[in-house]
């Protein structure tokens, strides 16, 4: 029975990867990586991780490829232009792929690891669920804990920055494009500027 | 299932991914590429945590997670500003900074 359950959910997240390699669409893509990270959740519950794939889901599947699905609604699909733009890229791209999986192969098969070959010590029922794992992360890994909630927090502020809408529609009419957005902006400001003040100067004349 | 099931299962889809990253142009179809690499890597944290009896591993998967959403974040916000100025969205053409 497990073994029939991880071939089926080995088989989905290969599956979904694979489709994230080749499809296309954009759009196609993302749907493929949440058939990826639903069968990955089945394979952390089958190594008793239940917090973790609890988290997968809800995390992953549920808000990570919402915004996935947002921006590509807002870019659109079919963006990627067609061709190599390296000759032999899609030859030898798959030929790097297949070398390191052989390397990675030889280094884990080849270690002294004994009890890679074993399902692992037997474990009381409680490994991995939220109680547990939740005593980890805020005693034993507060620090971790609050890092990361700091790093959450940056980055939703950041993407803010990045991503808001000031000086954009002017800046990219005003300077020739592609130069970064303060060196953009400032000329924008100058231009704005000397209009203003000698308008009421020819009003009152 | 033995460990080196996962594992073996875990640097398939790393490679996978490496590969995407490779081949694909679009910055979008890269990000999703380099989330499969880092479930990847949580595959593997967390079948060795198995493998060890130790809860840690785990943890250690939860963090990844978090600074996967973070890097999906800021990723998405750099390819929305990459579209609003009206730049390709193409890895190939947007070189500027490359030494």
């Amino acid at each position: 029975m497990e073994a029939v359950l991880f071939f089926a959910a080995a088989l989905g997240a290969l599956g979904g990867a694979v489709g994230v390699v080749v499809l296309r669409n954009p759009f196609y893509g993302v749907l493929a990586l949440i058939v990826h990270l639903f069968s990955l959740a089945v394979l952390f519950l089958l190594l008793t991780a239940a917090f973790v794939a609890a988290a997968q889901v809800v995390v992953y599947a549920g808000a990570v490829m919402v915004l996935y699905v947002f921006v590509v609604a807002y870019i659109g699909g079919d963006t990627e232009p067609l061709g190599d733009s390296i000759p032999g890229q899609k030859f030898l791209a798959p030929l790097l792929g297949a070398a390191l999986f052989v390397e990675l192969s030889i280094a884990v098969l080849g270690s002294s690891l004994l009890a890679l070959g074993t399902h692992g010590p037997n474990v009381n029922p409680g490994f991995g669920n939220p109680a547990a794992i939740g005593h980890l992360l805020l005693e034993r890994f507060l620090l971790a804990f609050e890092a990361s909630s700091i790093l959450l927090l940056l980055a939703a502020v950041g993407a803010v920055v990045l991503a808001g809408r000031q000086g954009t529609p002017e800046a990219g009419q005003g300077a020739a494009g592609g130069s970064s957005k303060h060196s953009s902006e400032a000329p924008a400001e100058r231009f704005e500027d000397p209009p203003a003040a000698p308008s009421p100067a020819g009003g009152g004349a | 299932m033995n460990i080196e099931w996962y594992i073996v299962l875990s640097s398939l889809l790393f490679a996978l991914g490496a590969m995407g990253i490779l081949v694909r142009r679009s910055p979008i179809v890269i990000l999703l590429c380099l989330e499969i690499m880092l479930n990847a890597g949580n595959l593997a944290l967390v079948a060795f945590s198995r493998m060890v009896g130790n809860q840690q591993g785990q943890v250690f998967a939860i963090v990844v997670m978090v600074v996967a959403a973070c890097e999906v974040v800021v990723g998405l916000g750099l390819i929305v500003a990459i579209f609003r100025r009206k730049l390709p969205l193409d890895v190939d053409s947007l070189r500027e900074l490359r030494g």
